[in-house]
């Protein structure tokens, strides 16, 4: 490390690495200098000219935005000079935009209308103090590009490229970073005060990436998502999905009371009637000897599978039990033991050398990896990598980009590399998968990979053993049950089906259809009728992710808590759900209690890779599993893996229930 | 086309061949000598050729005079990114028309200075960023370098020296910015013309992030000549420190107005007695600009002994600027120049940083409804107020361009804004009112 430089701020004595810039410097001392424009991690402006300072030796005052540190630097923030300067800019900021009562400033001022860019964001010119802060991210740290400037001088304002709208990801960052509410939330907007809210940290529950989300919420209502405190793997990042897309919830077809077939029609009843209804089907099948299966859910939390795969195993006595999953990382396991490559976390890919991505279009599928990507990209020059089917926005900053599968063909640009982050979607399984982890070992350097997966606990639902191959913590469980595919084509007494949707048509968009039920009875958790819950005997409505404590496991293996943010009438978590039926079918002494962290100790004690610190995740940290260390000796079968491919705004069952990703969808996507 | 007739008093070296028949042919100019400077500086190491630019005394003509030869040894010869040479043809400070001139009458001495240019850092491309409103000047150039391609004073090993030098011709869109040497390779690259934050310099990441020469056209024209008559020749025309000639525009109240090449050290008086032909209808001169509307104003008491040169100017606290001569006579209302002026800036300003944005166009308000009657008291010292606020704390020049003038107006000529205040509105010329366009 370079030595470090020392300088002068105010008469004290600073000290910093080479090209901290003086604004930087000022701040390790506790002295604040102001600024609008200024913005960590982006390109500098110095638009704003409010941190101008005083430095000995330079005849004009300077940007402390823009100046790098220099040995012996004096720098002077707090001189008459200094905020008479400061005072100055205030005043010519405030000629053409909203405020000062007084001012010395008595001609018409430029007033634009309010503006619609999109269906979430608002552009109100008169706030606007011109800092490009918008303008920047979108550019700089999406690689969108949405946002430009039109017109100059005084009538200069922050536009959409497009002209009247915006074609972007709709992600919201412009109005995180504005710095003045000219840009707004077209949800949030007008709907409260900040100071009004209860704020609560927790977990997106759409796709897997696993990014922090806050929700300020009211009266049991989520009014705004967003992600101020920055503490999540996912730094100041979020898509439209964790800003905007958790207004599911009250959407007016959420279900709130339990519904029992009766006549042939599903009728609302009361907890006590559909929990006994289902007890009773339960109890008597098993009695009789017959055939129950279990389908779980890759939303729900580690402790709802922990409990649900007990739950089938211990007192249904079945192993026919399965979720839909979305990429193999059970082969990435068994190839990566007793090799030298990892599994990488999400601040590798923001951290290392190099990243090769192989199969997936992240900018739509993976929005915050791609994120941090091209993050490493801009902070670090990372050399990244693509080899894919389509043209994918990495491809506009990376070393290479190769289109098909013909990842060997950088095999000698990787071995010159010092390491490298591997990323794979589900188009990479089985044998293709050893194959990619015996590449990436010839590379003889520090390989790590992510696998890919769809959705906010598909990780942590294989980690639980929602597999009939498969117990908690990937111990076979040697005996064979049925794949959720055999469970819906047989025909079995009982159907359990936890947040999950199995008789949709496969990837199929439309609402229309479903593959019939061959269960002779079928019981639902869910939030809405689903295709699935249509055809259930007994609907119990289940909470939302953000209506639940637990934990969940990113695409990484990051763990990370959920808590409740909100109640929803008549919804109870499934946990909750489980432990009921459990109650009612005498089977709760078996089985522990059903609270969270009951369980999640349980999961801590017995399943390998989760004897986690509890500190980190007590206060909202995240921590990487280490599920496995060794082989895993299961039969691979690709029918049974499979990506939904999510994009940007769509997210399955949740996607489908919320206004704002439909209200975006008609916006083509822009790369 | 020429502005006028060429005076006696002239010391033509860039302009010598303005007013031959087809001076703007490459066939003219090579029968004048063209091209010979080239393949002198061709046989010269890149050292050399810097020397004697640097023993020329040749100061950036754009208007901040900057010396020349200094700034070609900042480029990085060993950087191994290609460098380029770029020509500011941006030519929009008022007051200044001497670029057109150049390069309409003259287009070839301009690519012989580039090249020359090109050999001293081994640069193998170059750009002509023409201003936006001189649309029919691209044509010229792009006549003048289909010309010297097909004679091969362009293009691939040329007259057999082994060196290779593309030159484009690139149009501006209309901006004032573009004339500021970041803001123009901004708009070079296809962005926005929006000022870069300096350092780094165009010498060392330029256009395209590569090392760059960048200088005035009429910077460049003066390249030939002093390589082909010696540096030392070229700076002995002028006086020490400002070494060559100036091409000089005369404008305003002057009874020949045009464009001239003066040698630096031109004394004020007789340039606008003997040169201009003295004020019209025999006037006095109230108020003088040196070198663009961005310039101080001087008074006439001012200009006793002023000498048209970097160091005279700077003495009396203006500039020679980009030689853009603004005479104003004893008629003319003071306000209204100042109103004039910041409209100009108001227009330009690019927006990005607030001082400039806010600021000119404040400055228009106020003025503009000053001198349309409705001032008071407490906007006289409000405009010097807000002028200071924004000079040294621009981004860029432009911000200072328009304070410059307008604090030295209101402090120089106080009393005509007293005048409108206690008298009818503009006292010295009825001209109507001058509400913003």
């Amino acid at each position: 490390m370079a030595a470090l430089i020392n300088l002068t701020i105010d008469g004290r004595a600073v000290r910093v690495p080479p090209q901290t810039l003086v604004i930087d410097a000022a701040k390790t001392v506790g002295i604040e200098i102001p600024a609008f424009c200024y913005y960590e991690g982006l390109s500098l402006a110095a638009a704003c000219r409010m941190c101008l300072v005083e430095v000995e030796k330079m005849p004009k005052l300077q940007t402390a935005c823009t100046l790098p540190v220099a040995e012996g630097m004096v720098v002077r923030t707090g001189t008459p000079t200094v905020a008479q300067a400061r005072k100055s800019m205030l005043e010519l900021l405030l000629t053409n935009r909203y405020g000062a009562g007084e001012s010395r400033y008595s001609e018409e001022k430029v007033h634009t209308p309010e503006k619609q860019f999109s269906p979430v964001v608002f552009f109100d010119a008169p706030r606007c103090i011109l800092c490009f802060r918008c303008v920047r991210v979108c550019n700089e740290g999406l690689g969108v590009g949405a946002l430009g400037v039109v017109n100059r001088g005084v009538v200069s304002e922050i536009a959409p490229n497009a002209g009247d709208h915006l074609e972007c990801d709709e992600c919201g960052a412009c109005i995180d970073i504005c710095p003045v509410g000219a840009l707004t939330s077209g949800t949030y907007r007008y709907q409260t005060r900040p100071w009004e809210m209860t704020h609560t940290g927790t977990i997106c529950t759409h796709c897997g990436d696993g990014c922090k989300t806050t929700l300020g919420t009211r009266n049991d209502q989520i009014i705004r998502g967003n992600n101020r405190d920055r503490s999540g793997i996912n730094g100041e990042f979020l898509c439209i999905k964790g800003r905007y897309a958790f207004d599911f919830y009250d959407h007016p077809e959420r279900l709130q009371s339990p519904l029992l077939r009766v006549n042939g029609k599903l009728e609302e009843v009361s907890w006590a009637t559909a929990l006994a209804a289902v007890a009773q089907k339960f109890t008597r099948t098993l009695a009789d000897g017959g055939g129950f299966g279990v389908i779980g859910s890759n939303h729900t939390t580690n402790e709802e599978n922990f409990y649900l795969q007990k739950f089938a195993r211990e007192v249904l006595k079945t192993n026919h039990i399965d979720h839909h999953r979305t990429g193999d990382i059970v082969t990435l396991l068994d190839a990566l033991s007793g090799k030298t490559s990892k599994l990488a976390t999400v601040s590798d890919l923001y951290e290392r050398k190099a990243i090769l991505v192989l199969g997936a279009d992240l900018a739509l599928e993976h929005p915050m990896l791609s994120y941090q990507i091209r993050a490493n990209y801009r902070h670090h020059q990372a050399h990244v990598y693509v080899v894919t089917a389509q043209a994918v926005r990495e491809d506009k900053y990376a070393v290479a980009s190769v289109r098909g599968r013909d990842y060997e063909s950088l095999h000698d640009k990787l071995k010159a590399e010092p390491e490298l982050v591997i990323l794979f979607d589900d188009t990479y399984q089985g044998d293709d998968l050893r194959k990619l982890v015996d590449f990436a070992e010839s590379l003889a350097i520090p390989v790590k990979f992510i696998c890919l997966l769809d959705y906010a606990n598909s990780r942590g639902a294989l980690d639980m053993g929602l597999t009939p191959e498969l117990l908690p913590g990937y111990v076979p469980s040697g005996q064979p049950g049925m794949h959720a595919a055999e469970m819906i084509a047989a025909s079995l007494d009982v159907l359990w089906v936890v947040g999950a949707n199995p008789l949709r048509p496969n990837l199929s968009r439309d609402r229309e259809g479903a593959v019939p039920r061959k269960a002779g009875f079928l019981v639902v958790q869910d939030m809405f009728l689903t295709e699935t819950a249509r055809q259930a005997d007994v609907v119990l409505p289940a909470a939302s992710a953000y209506e639940k404590n637990g934990t969940v496991t990113n695409t990484s293996g990051e763990v990370q808590r959920l808590t409740r943010a909100i109640h929803t009438m008549g919804a109870k978590p499934d946990l909750e759900i489980m432990g009921f039926l459990a109650r009612e079918m005498g089977a709760a002494s078996a089985l522990g209690p059903w609270i969270p962290e009951t369980v999640f100790a349980e999961i801590r004690r017995t399943v390998r890779g989760y004897e986690i610190p509890m500190p980190v995740m007590a206060t909202g940290g995240a921590v990487q599993t280490a599920p496995v260390n060794g082989r895993i000796p299961v039969e691979h079968r690709p029918a049974l893996v499979q990506s939904d491919h999510n994009g940007l705004f769509a997210s399955g069952t949740l996607g489908r229930y919320s206004k704002v990703l439909n209200s975006v969808l008609e916006n083509p996507l822009s790369r | 086309m020429l502005f006028n007739e060429p005076s006696p008093l002239e010391t033509r070296v860039l302009t010598r061949r303005f007013g031959l028949p087809n001076s703007a042919s490459i066939d003219t100019y090579l029968a004048t000598e063209g091209y010979q400077a080239f393949l002198k500086a061709a046989k010269m190491t890149p050292e050399e050729i810097i020397a004697e630019v640097k023993a020329s005394n040749l100061r950036g003509r754009g208007g901040a005079g900057f010396p020349t030869g200094m700034k070609w040894g900042f480029v990085p010869r060993n950087s191994p990114k290609p460098k380029y040479i770029v020509v500011n043809g941006d030519e929009s400070e008022p007051g200044t028309c001497k670029d057109r001139v150049l390069i309409e009458n003259d287009p070839h001495q301009l690519i012989e200075g580039v090249l020359i240019a090109g050999l001293s850092v081994d640069a193998h491309a170059g750009y002509i960023y023409i201003r936006g409103e001189y649309r029919y000047l691209i044509e010229v150039m792009e006549k003048a370098l289909a010309e010297a391609y097909e004679k091969g004073w362009l293009g691939k090993n040329i007259q057999g020296t082994g060196f290779d030098f593309d030159l484009y011709a690139h149009t501006g869109a209309g901006a004032y910015e573009c004339g500021e040497e970041s803001a123009l390779l901004e708009s070079l690259e296809g962005k926005r013309g929006i000022p870069r934050i300096r350092p780094p310099f165009p010498a060392v990441a330029g256009a395209f992030q590569c090392p760059t020469i960048l200088n005035n056209v009429e910077t460049f024209c003066a390249v030939p000549a002093i390589l082909r008559d010696g540096g030392a020749a070229f700076a002995a025309l002028g006086i020490p420190k400002s070494g060559g000639t100036k091409m000089t525009c005369l404008t305003g109240h002057i009874n020949k107005p045009g464009v001239y090449e003066l040698r630096l050290g031109f004394p004020v008086k007789q340039m606008i007695e003997e040169v201009g032909g003295g004020i019209r209808n025999g006037k006095k001169l109230k108020a003088f600009i040196p070198g663009g509307s961005s310039c101080p104003v001087l008074t006439a008491a001012e200009l006793e002994g002023a000498t048209m040169d970097y160091d005279s100017m700077a003495s009396r606290k203006t500039m020679l600027g980009s030689g853009g001569v603004i005479i104003m006579d004893e008629d003319t209302c003071m306000v209204k120049a100042a109103v004039r002026i910041m409209r100009f800036y108001a227009h330009e300003s690019c927006g990005w940083c607030i001082p400039c944005r806010e600021g000119t166009t404040w400055l228009k308000k106020i003025l503009t409804r000053f001198h349309d009657g409705q001032g008071t008291r407490t906007d006289i010292n409000l405009i010097g107020d807000i002028a200071k606020n924004m000079l040294g704390r621009t981004f860029c020049p432009l911000g200072d361009a328009a304070a410059m003038p307008t604090i030295s107006i209101v402090e120089k000529f106080r009393h005509e804004f007293e005048d409108h205040l206690n008298g009818k509105p503009c006292p010295y010329e009825h001209s109507g009112s001058m509400v913003t366009v």
